[in-house]
């Protein structure tokens, strides 16, 4: 196949090139897996809530990222180092010298909630300032109102938890007890926090190792001029990607339930256009800040529309160049533009993901062959607190959950599939039931809940948590109650998140729906109440009409739709000879 | 006493390595893989091989029966009966996708929802009855399975890992109703938490059982027609063997095989050469595998994903498959630079030079035109292609677009590959806590002794072992392997609150299972040896570190020291302020065979003297020096206790090796070559 030929910026051998490249994935990769081994947290071991990179000396711009981190830090780490490398320079106490780490949590300085708490470590190489080492972990408490984080109704960043300005908690290698101690005592279940933070630290310090012998090994001029080329190269492949899509204006939507405090729905338009070899991103007209927790970031915004670009091409390499021909004009005055004190703890796990979605929703008119139908696209958070006196303990236990993907052109979408910023697995209930005070009940397909369509959505799930002991507060922030993810080319949006907490009296049962359906704060559980949750499907792809009678029967036979629900939503009579589906030897 | 046979069934290949150990001879046989059923080309293997049946004692048998059946779907229709509320953990996962990037796929269950019925019971997790098993209702799913006309069944309840009773039980219902033995409990695989992992592995079992127990009384039946009376055994995927009698019943254990038969050889090999720490490297036609083995152990996990979404936790030898082989194409991507892989030619239509209908780059061409295989023998398999065709397909897909000669094309291809396949080997040895160069590097398969230098060096490794017969290492594997069974139960306590006297019940329990299970086997062994493992963590980590547990009367402070230095070995961290918890016990019951001589493998009379094997020499291409004339030795032919320094390429039917220039080779009293790798 004949290749365009590439105009090389600097004069490096092109086969040392992808040795050097290759040699710095490998140096995130380490500090990915060091981190993520010796780290406490199981979000972070576990669920992989992390991300580590090297960033440039002056400019703070992204050279390499782990391929193990979370999506959503694709673009916010950069942001983040280039926060501090900016007061660093302007405040002299804050001067790197080798072994300095520092720690920021701030959300308006490059970051996304308070609980991604970033470390970032000047690399010196021979004595000179050579690079930035950065990552960022999801804290399991940062303090603030509600354990966890996930406040579904502050109205400012002081509600959240603790909130870090750069500060240096390593002093050439000595950590600094005074900051730890301040730290600790604004943060719950402290004691286990230690071992994050050596765990984060020692990341780092992997990372210089392995830098320094890269360094060692092919000299650092050589180094620098590969990342300048590699800049270049990610930027071509890039555009060789785009020049793949029409040229055109493609409108994108998506709709957040509500901001948790006001029940009103907020909106982000999403206007892409497409000319030549770069996409442009507006989102003038989207709802203007809110009083609740959904406010998102500015870079946080940003690294949703490439991480959601990266969905869309999953091989192109990661760094500062790759996100160069992807224009976004700032959108100020938006929720999508937060500003201080507003509050944004849903912001990296909810808004993130609608905004995706609204790039989604805007590229698959152009690439239909490429793309989707909306995924569930919320990660479910919920946190359960309370006091279990069998055990005489307090606890917090986190559920988050996963929904139905959507349709494509090459076949349904999944069930349960992961939220889109995320990569972490759910704990199994066998595990949670060994440490919490709850027994669930069910742990079901969420039947019905895929979209209608040539190419179905996927399921959500359905899950009812029984209280046995104590007495307990849940929380959630969860998304898509009000409306379900987006179908496409004809296809029907996914089924709708539902939360419901049956409490048994003397006169029958009553029911309790959240306010603002999706989202609440400190509802009072009691024992044998019980919470269920469903949570939503992902959106259909094609006209429901066109969908292949066999993969209809399937459905039926399977129990995912009833004969009536293909009547009504598919437009097609169900095939003789479908019975409905079994599911009890019991009943 | 007569013939020890293992046979290893590949993709491609079926391998034998016969041993008498009486007379000293030695058989071999190469024959191709027959995949509608395997057992043709086994028996074919021992024609060609002149085994005699009637005078064989022990055939060892690698199979990949269970693996194909599960990567192809060609499984068992299955019906499940589990906990009420909970039929759909299966097909619902961990919430996951494919890929990190990416948001489309598919994925089906080994058991379709019509066929997952539930029940009333529910234990908790502290092993309590909750809701009382609904044996009615259990009769009646089975029979509702039966008439479905599914072949095996699973009874999966939640929590049955710390109180069987009620899967117990519903086994003993279904089997009433049931018309064959194929029913899987999932506690009877393994005793650990976690219920969509526990859930599909036995799903897994269930969906093989049926496949393997055909199989196996297939070839028993065509081996005793043929004369053989005595031992069938079959390898597991823990690297261990276990009797064809009882094999079906833990089909799963099957899985994976072929890889742990590798890695056992290669641990033979080396506990003979005295290297205990290697890291073992395959390298085949379309993927590589990995191993590691410390102090003369395998490594073993039991942490397996053998696809997307299907987990397999029983115990087996920790092999990671890195997407590289021979067939990796390379090609120049839209940013303009060279990439090799993870496209693979496989093996159809293959590297070009095989002549299949390949046409584009391959690591295997760009082999072939640096000389480090000789282009007569391979091409001359199949005159469709020419050296020339080989070197137009890279100049054009490399040499051109980065205006380079079309051997620094070629070289470049084999530069970038390897420097990807070090990085993954790294990748591998770190995530289980290893530094590389605290290894050698053990090269097998067919391609793993072209790229073993140029790897070792890479890794910083500096010793390599290349096997006496590299392209058969699995088959060798099978005719080493000792008896195996592998136990684990979850114990999940701190050790604060561990109740005395706990650790060393379980540890018994298991010991008396291991030994029952060898009692079945039936096989003579020398003596029985016993392992125990704990996996162990801080609280409120979810990690676990596996520390070997030598004493099973091993008390709390004992077990708090030994994970506190595997922690410190591991991350240099110590936390004395964490408490340390329990959480599953391993125990592994090996029954040790009698210890086989491997020194014929290799031709009867070998040279005289190095200068004696040579059969002639080429151009070889070397990364530092480019072109160099270089002496091609008949490997079989190499003296015992021979020395020689690089360059030098050594040739033998089942492979080809580099040696790269200033390297130097020692040839052993086992015939295998242990190469000194010098830094660049």
């Amino acid at each position: 196949m004949a290749k365009k030929p590439i105009d090389p910026v600097t004069p490096i051998d092109p086969v040392t090139l992808v040795v050097i490249q290759n040699g710095l994935q490998q140096v995130c990769n380490e500090m990915d897996l060091a981190f993520c081994r010796a780290a406490f947290s199981p979000v972070i071991s576990e669920a992989l809530d992390r991300s580590d990179g090297i960033y440039h000396g002056e400019t703070g711009e992204l050279i390499a990222q782990g391929e193990l981190g979370l999506p959503v830090f694709v673009g916010t780490m950069q942001f983040s180092t280039q926060a501090v490398i900016e007061r660093a320079r302007n405040t002299p106490m804050l001067k790197p010298r080798p072994g300095d780490v520092y720690i920021v949590n701030d959300p308006y300085l490059g970051g996304t909630h308070l609980m991604d708490v970033r470390f970032v470590k000047p690399f010196f190489y021979r004595g000179r300032l050579f690079s930035w080492l950065s990552n960022t972990g999801h804290w399991p408490d940062i303090g603030g109102m509600v354990p966890g984080g996930f406040s579904a109704n502050a109205t400012e960043v002081e509600q959240e938890g603790l909130r870090l300005p750069p500060v240096k908690l390593y002093k050439e290698g000595v950590l600094d007890q005074e900051i730890l101690s301040i730290i600790l005592s604004n943060i719950r279940i402290a004691d286990q926090r230690i071992g994050d933070i050596k765990a984060q630290a020692a990341a780092l310090t992997i990372g210089e190792k392995r830098l320094t012998a890269l360094l060692d090994r092919y000299g650092a001029d050589v180094v620098e001029q590969a990342i300048e080329e590699l800049k270049q190269r990610a930027s071509q492949q890039m555009r060789a990607r785009i020049r793949t899509i029409p040229d055109g204006v493609y409108q994108g939507e998506a709709v957040v339930d509500s901001d948790g405090v006001v029940d009103e729905p907020l909106l982000i338009r999403m206007k892409v256009t497409k000319t030549g070899e770069e996409l442009h991103f507006d989102m003038t007209g989207s709802s203007p800040p809110c009083r609740g927790p959904m406010n998102s970031v500015i870079a946080t915004t940003y690294s949703s529309i490439y991480l959601a670009v990266k969905h869309i091409f999953p091989d192109v390499p990661i760094n500062a160049g790759t996100f160069e021909p992807l224009k976004i004009t700032d959108p100020h005055g938006t929720f999508l533009y937060a500003k201080y004190p507003r509050p944004v703890s849903g912001c990296a796990a909810e808004v993130s993901q609608r905004i995706a979605e609204a790039v989604f929703n805007a590229l698959v008119q152009a690439m239909p062959d490429r793309l989707f139908a909306a995924p569930a696209g919320t990660s479910g958070n919920l946190a359960l607190g309370g006091y279990d006196p069998k055990r005489d303990r307090s606890y917090v236990m986190y559920v988050i959950s996963g929904g139905g993907y959507g349709g494509w052109h090459g076949g349904d979408g999944i069930s349960n599939g992961c939220s889109t910023i995320g990569i972490s697995k759910t704990t199994p209930i066998e595990v949670m039931e060994q440490y919490y005070p709850v027994l669930f009940e069910e742990y079901s397909l969420h039947e019905g809940s895929g979209g209608a369509g040539q190419h179905r959505g996927g399921f959500g799930v359905n899950y009812t948590i029984r209280l046995r002991r104590g007495e307990a507060r849940a929380s959630m922030v969860m998304d898509h109650g009000r409306t379900g993810p987006r179908g496409v080319l004809g296809g029907e949006d996914g089924g709708l998140n539902t939360v419901a907490i049956e409490t048994a009296q003397p006169d029958g049962t009553r029911i309790y729906v959240p306010p603002h359906l999706s989202k609440d704060q400190d509802i009072e559980i009691r024992v044998g109440d019980r919470l269920r949750v469903s949570t939503p499907g992902g959106g259909g792809y094609g006209d429901p009409a066109k969908r292949d009678p066999a993969e209809i029967a399937r459905d039926i036979e399977r129990g995912y739709y009833t004969p009536e629900q293909v009547r009504a939503r598919f437009g097609v009579a169900p095939p003789k000879g479908t019975s409905g589906p079994v599911k009890s030897a019991a009943e | 006493m007569g013939w020890i046979v293992g046979i290893d069934v590949g993709g491609t290949f079926t391998d034998l390595i016969g041993i008498e150990p009486q007379l000293g001879r030695v058989a071999l046989a190469k024959v191709p893989t027959t995949l509608d059923n395997q057992a043709f080309g086994v028996l074919a293997a021992l024609e060609k091989g002149g085994i005699a049946l009637d005078q064989t004692d022990m055939i060892v048998h690698g199979t990949t029966t269970t693996t194909n059946a599960l990567l192809e779907r060609k499984v068992a229709k299955i019906g499940l009966i589990t906990t009420k509320g909970f039929r759909d953990s299966l097909e619902l996962g961990r919430r996951t996708r494919p890929q990190a990037y990416g948001l489309t796929g598919s994925f089906e269950p080994l058991v379709p929802r019509q066929w997952r019925l539930e029940v009333p019971e529910r234990m908790d997790a502290d092993g309590d009855v909750v809701i009382a098993l609904d044996e009615a209702a259990v009769r009646q799913a089975a029979e509702q399975l039966k008439a479905a006309g599914c072949e095996a069944l699973v009874i999966h309840f939640l929590h049955s890992y710390i109180n069987p009773s009620h899967e117990k039980r519903a086994l003993q219902i279904a089997a009433e109703v049931w018309p064959n033995r194929y029913i899987t409990a999932g506690h009877q695989l393994l005793s650990e938490y976690r219920e969509y992992e526990r859930g599909t592995t036995a799903c897994v079992n269930a969906s093989v059982q049926p496949v393997l127990h055909r199989y196996i009384e297939r070839l028993n039946g065509e081996l005793k027609g043929k004369g053989f009376g005595r031992d069938l055994l079959v390898m597991q995927g823990n690297g261990g063997t276990i009797a064809a009698g009882i094999v079906s019943e833990a089909a799963v254990n099957t899985v994976m095989s072929g890889p742990a038969s590798g890695v056992m050889a290669a641990a033979y090999t080396a506990r003979a050469a005295g290297l205990p720490n290697v890291i073992t490297y395959d390298m085949g036609g379309t993927s590589s595998d990995v191993g590691l083995i410390q102090d003369g152990v395998p490594q073993v996990s039991s942490e397996l994903e053998l696809e997307y979404a299907m987990p397999i936790h029983v115990p087996m030898v920790d092999v990671h498959t890195i997407g590289a082989g021979g067939g990796s194409i390379a090609f120049i991507n839209e940013a303009g630079m060279l990439q090799v892989g993870p496209e693979s030619a496989g093996a159809r239509p293959g590297p070009i030079c095989y002549g299949r209908g390949g046409t584009r780059p391959t690591i295997t061409d760009a082999n072939l035109v640096l000389g480090r295989l000789n282009p007569e023998g391979l091409l001359a398999v199949d005159s469709k292609v020419s050296l020339q065709d080989v070197k137009t397909a890279i100049d054009r897909d490399v040499g051109q677009p980065l205006g380079i000669g079309t051997d620094e094309a070629a070289a470049a291809i084999l530069r970038i590959a390897n420097d990807k396949m070090a990085g993954a080997i790294r990748m591998v040895s770190l995530s289980r806590g290893h530094d590389p160069r605290d290894f050698a590097l053990f090269a097998f398969g067919g391609a793993g002794p072209l790229h073993a230098a140029a790897l070792a060096r890479e890794l910083g490794i500096p010793k390599l072992l290349i096997p006496a017969r590299p392209g058969i290492t699995n088959a060798l594997g099978c005719v080493v392997a000792d008896l195996r069974h592998d136990y684990v139960k979850t114990v999940n306590k701190p050790l604060s609150v561990l109740e005395d006297g706990l650790v060393a019940k379980v540890l018994a329990d298991q010991i008396a299972e291991g030994r029952a299970t060898l009692a079945r086997d039936g096989v003579e062994v020398e003596e029985v040896q016993v392992l125990h493992s704990a996996d162990m963590q801080f609280q409120g980590q979810s990690h676990l570190l596996t520390v070997a547990v030598g004493d099973p009367n091993i008390g709390r402070d004992a077990l708090q020291k030994a994970f506190e230095a595997a922690y410190w070995q591991r991350f240099e961290v110590e936390l004395p302020e964490i408490r340390a918890v329990l959480v599953n016990l391993h125990t592994a019951v090996i029954g040790r065979r009698p210890r086989l001589s491997l020194d014929r493998l290799l031709a009867a009379e070998p040279a005289k003297d190095v200068a004696g094997a040579k059969k002639g020499s080429r151009k070889v291409w070397y990364d530092a020096g480019g072109w160099q004339e270089t002496p091609v030795y008949d490997r079989e032919r190499l003296p015992r206790g021979a020395d020689f320094t690089g360059p030098a390429i050594l040739e033998q039917l089942d492979t080809t090796v580099v040696i790269d220039p200033g390297n130097r080779v020692h040839v052993d009293t086992l015939g295998n070559l242990i190469v000194a790798v010098t830094a660049e």
